[in-house]
């Protein structure tokens, strides 16, 4: 600022003069982006050594702007947003995009690597010692908490650990019968640790040392931590072709559309990678024998319960509201912090205790209200359903109640009155001035709230995990499923298969629903406000 | 003289029928509400003092006291969970509040080149959910694991990461708004007086907005406190687990649920939840009829 004025001034006089020093945000500025600054370097030689440049080149641009926004003089909005901004585009809007690129490959299990490293996978699985290769004297090494290990081939010392192929250490020393003996850079594990530590000792067995950056080189290995031999895979191959040769066999791999590599005895390798099937998963949604069905039950089942629970939640907080917004009832502070009881409680902890409430055998709700009746709540297509709405609309209808009360002490009296004046009765009232007007402010949040339990994955999730499930149907999923609890269950990521590729389709899915439902309540909120 | 008695009386029963038709039978029809929304919280407050250790309906009520399933909360990973979510939560909730209030403070007091398209696209990115895209956090945080390895999988850090990437668009509309109605004259007194556009935010506007901040504080902190699909993917070893996720973990089999830790449990963490909730309800519902959604 001071620098400002100062120019304003006939007589310039030198800037130096009027400094007074950075002032402590300057230098807590300062401070922060060193640590940012460091922490991104790191990073992106991090991402460099493992060959990550999608994120090499993210982070280098995130970094550069991040360094541009906060020295300039002239980008003082983005000093605000950028760090939300970067939150935002790297959890919100890259997982967005990304789940749309996943949806159009066959990403999941056997699927989950791009060529190169299927290839490399396959390489690796299929290693077995080459007859007659040498055998050399190991030392066993580490370097913090990396394992590695330290030969001699040719007269030289050589290292290197399961990430890094063998490369040669200046200054390494061996004694006559080569085993190193002083690999700079590296501690040598002595033979007494290796005994002494069975965890470690497994960690050695386990360890391979890629000889060079090609996998068709093979890879060190040892079985007794005391002698490493080449291990090489049978398979050989070749990048020009885009095949794989079993060369004991002489059988020749060549991978498929589906990224599976198909030999021409009509055998497949187990390693397969991800390749783009177009819309294929969407079309598998719809027509897969397997999927199509239940999930159209599910979607189905998904509208019905948003639906549902919007309305019953609504209308029960609604009329609540209603009997309660009476200046004539007393102790109502008290009443309703008591009423909205439920909503303040932790959803997921409702949703489980109801799940114990509801058992079958001795359930609470079977033992009070029924008689000990038995009744199998959350086992039975029809029960579990209404029982899902039931605690739904227990969770929900204080939500609504809150709303309610407070949309109907904001209403403009004079308007009430004069339907009063003209003589209007009390349904009349609600039906034409009350509710309209209340719509206006509650619709938005109706749409809102259907928009937030189309995706309420908890609740179903921890008072039924979707069950009970399709008797016919060979896919774990159930009656109450929503469409985000099937997302999660072909997902894999719980266990069982995985399948990203069709699990993101239906994610696409559900953003294309939850987005025409927003684009309506945005046009819908216009029309309402025309009403006040 | 007994005319006008009886004429009094009659109209007093008179009143008095009016009066429960139209106020006096609101009271009955209110304890039944009552009872509908806290019968499940006193029984399960009743099961975490029960010898049992089960949810039996079959017992009465507080028929028996014993604080043992209180005690056994110590045998369990409970506490280190309880730390867990805490510190999910309150980063959560403290980076939101800083975010959303840097960003609101830029979108309302700065008038610069797409920030009307920036607020457009804010709002709606607001309306696709986050955890829907939750198989891309998973895979993202895999290969961003390789990278840095404080940010892969099972790492809380990169549990906060991920709720963060949400503060932006569900937080900045409702503080925009809030700080649109501090008048703008303020900032031009104290830029006339020589404060610079970080004083302006700090010293200014931020103690004239804390009401709002303390709304999307404790709307992230609950949100964060009640997620269970992004922390179920993220958090794999049982010591980095949150309420959620460990909570589920005990009563998921059914064979094996443990109803009375469970009910302890939930009593623990319910309460300061609840307390905070309904001290602070005013400002939590004017929140939340501007626009965000708990449930």
């Amino acid at each position: 600022m001071s620098s400002e004025t100062l120019t304003e001034k006939p007589m310039r006089v030198s800037h130096a003069r009027n400094w007074r020093g950075f002032g402590w945000g300057f230098v807590a500025k300062l401070l922060l982006m060193m640590v940012v600054n460091a922490f991104g370097v790191t990073a992106l030689l991090t991402a460099w050594s493992a060959e990550q440049w999608t994120f090499l080149i993210a982070g280098a641009v995130l970094l550069l702007v991040a360094d541009v926004v906060y020295f300039s003089r002239r980008t003082v909005p983005l000093k605000y947003i950028l760090p939300g901004l970067v939150f935002l585009l790297i959890f919100q809007v890259f997982t967005m995009g990304y789940t749309a690129y996943v949806a159009t490959t066959n990403y999941g299990a056997g699927h989950n690597v791009t060529m190169q490293q299927a290839v490399d996978a396959a390489l690796i699985q299929d290693e077995r010692q080459v007859d007659g290769s040498p055998v050399y004297p190991l030392t066993v090494v580490t370097s913090g908490d990396t394992l590695g290990f330290a030969v001699t081939i040719d007269g030289v010392v050589l290292a290197g650990s399961a990430d890094e192929p063998l490369q040669a250490i200046d200054g390494g020393v061996a004694d006559a019968s080569g085993r190193p003996t002083s690999v700079p850079g590296w501690d040598i594990v002595s033979v007494n640790t290796l005994l002494s530590d069975q965890a470690l000792a497994q960690r050695v067995i386990d360890l391979r040392v890629a000889v060079s950056d090609d996998a068709n080189d093979g890879a060190l290995r040892t079985r007794d931590a005391n002698s490493a031999s080449v291990y090489r895979s049978s398979l050989v191959w070749d990048e020009a072709t885009t095949t794989l040769t079993n060369t004991d066999t002489g059988v020749v791999y060549t991978p498929n559309e589906y990224g599976t590599f198909i030999g021409d005895d009509g055998s497949s390798l187990p390693v397969g990678f991800y390749v783009n099937v177009g819309a294929e998963n969407f079309v598998k949604a719809v027509t897969d024998k397997d999927y199509a069905t239940p999930l159209l039950r599910i979607a189905a089942w998904t509208f019905a319960f948003a639906f549902l629970t919007v309305a019953s939640s609504f209308l029960l907080g609604l009329l609540f509201a209603l009997i309660y917004n009476d200046e004539r009832v007393k102790g109502r502070a008290v009443l309703r912090t008591l009423f909205i009881l439920p909503y303040a409680f932790p959803a997921f902890m409702s949703a489980l205790l109801w799940r114990g409430m509801l058992n079958a055998e001795f359930g609470v709700v079977n033992q009070w209200f029924f008689f000990g009746a038995g009744i199998n709540w959350l086992g039975d297509p029809v029960l579990a359903k209404l029982a899902v709405l039931f605690v739904n609309l227990w969770l929900s209808y204080p939500y609504w109640f809150l709303v309610c009360t407070g949309a109907l002490q904001s209403l403009p009296s004079e308007t009430a009155e004069a339907a009063k004046l003209d003589g209007a009765g009390r349904w009349r009232m609600f039906r034409s001035i009350t509710f309209p007007l209340l719509m206006v402010s509650t619709a938005p949040l109706a749409i809102a709230s259907f928009a937030f339990n189309f995706n309420n994955f908890t609740i179903i999730y921890m008072l039924t995990n979707g069950g009970p499930r399709f008797a016919d149907a060979s896919v774990p999923l159930g009656h109450t499923d929503i469409l985000i609890s099937a997302i999660y269950q072909i997902s894999g990521i719980a266990g069982g298969r995985a399948d990203y590729g069709l699990a993101s389709a239906l994610s696409i899915v559900v953003f294309v629903v939850v987005g025409i439902v927003s684009a309506i309540a945005f046009r819908q909120t216009r029309k309402l406000e025309e009403i006040q | 003289m007994s005319a006008v008695a009886a004429d009094a009386k009659r109209s007093t029963s008179a009143r008095r029928r009016r009066w429960w038709l139209e106020v006096g039978w609101k009271y009955p029809v209110a304890a039944l509400i009552i009872f509908y929304a806290a019968f499940p919280l006193v029984f399960v407050f009743s099961a975490s003092v029960n010898k049992g250790g089960n949810l039996r309906g079959t017992e009465r009520l507080f028929s028996s006291f014993t604080l043992d399933n209180y005690a056994g909360l110590s045998d369990t990973l409970f506490w280190t969970w309880v730390g867990n979510t805490l510190v999910i939560g309150f980063s959560a909730a403290f980076g939101a509040v800083m975010m959303g209030a840097a960003a609101a403070y830029a979108f309302s007091r700065f008038r610069f080149k797409g920030r009307r398209a920036s607020l457009t696209g804010l709002l709606i990115l607001q309306m696709f959910p986050q955890t829907v895209a939750f198989v891309a956090v998973f895979l993202l945080l895999l290969s961003l694991g390789e990278v840095v390895p404080a940010l892969g999988i099972n790492s809380k850090l990169a549990l906060i990461c991920v709720y963060l990437g949400a503060a932006l668009g569900s937080n900045t509309f409702l503080m925009y708004g809030f700080f649109n109605s501090i008048p703008m004259e303020m900032d031009e007194a104290a830029k006339i007086d020589g404060a610079t556009h970080a004083q302006i935010f700090w010293k200014l506007i931020m103690p004239l907005v804390t009401p709002i901040l303390a709304v999307v504080g404790l709307l992230a902190f609950i949100s964060a406190f009640g997620d269970f699909i992004l922390a179920k993917i993220v958090l794999v070893s049982s010591e980095n687990w949150t309420l959620a996720v460990g909570m589920y973990q005990w009563v998921s089999d059914q064979l094996t649920a443990r109803w009375g830790i469970f009910s302890a449990g939930t009593v623990v963490a319910a309460v300061p939840v609840l307390v905070l909730f309904l001290v602070l309800q005013r400002y939590i519902v004017g929140g939340l009829t501007s626009g965000s959604v708990k449930g």
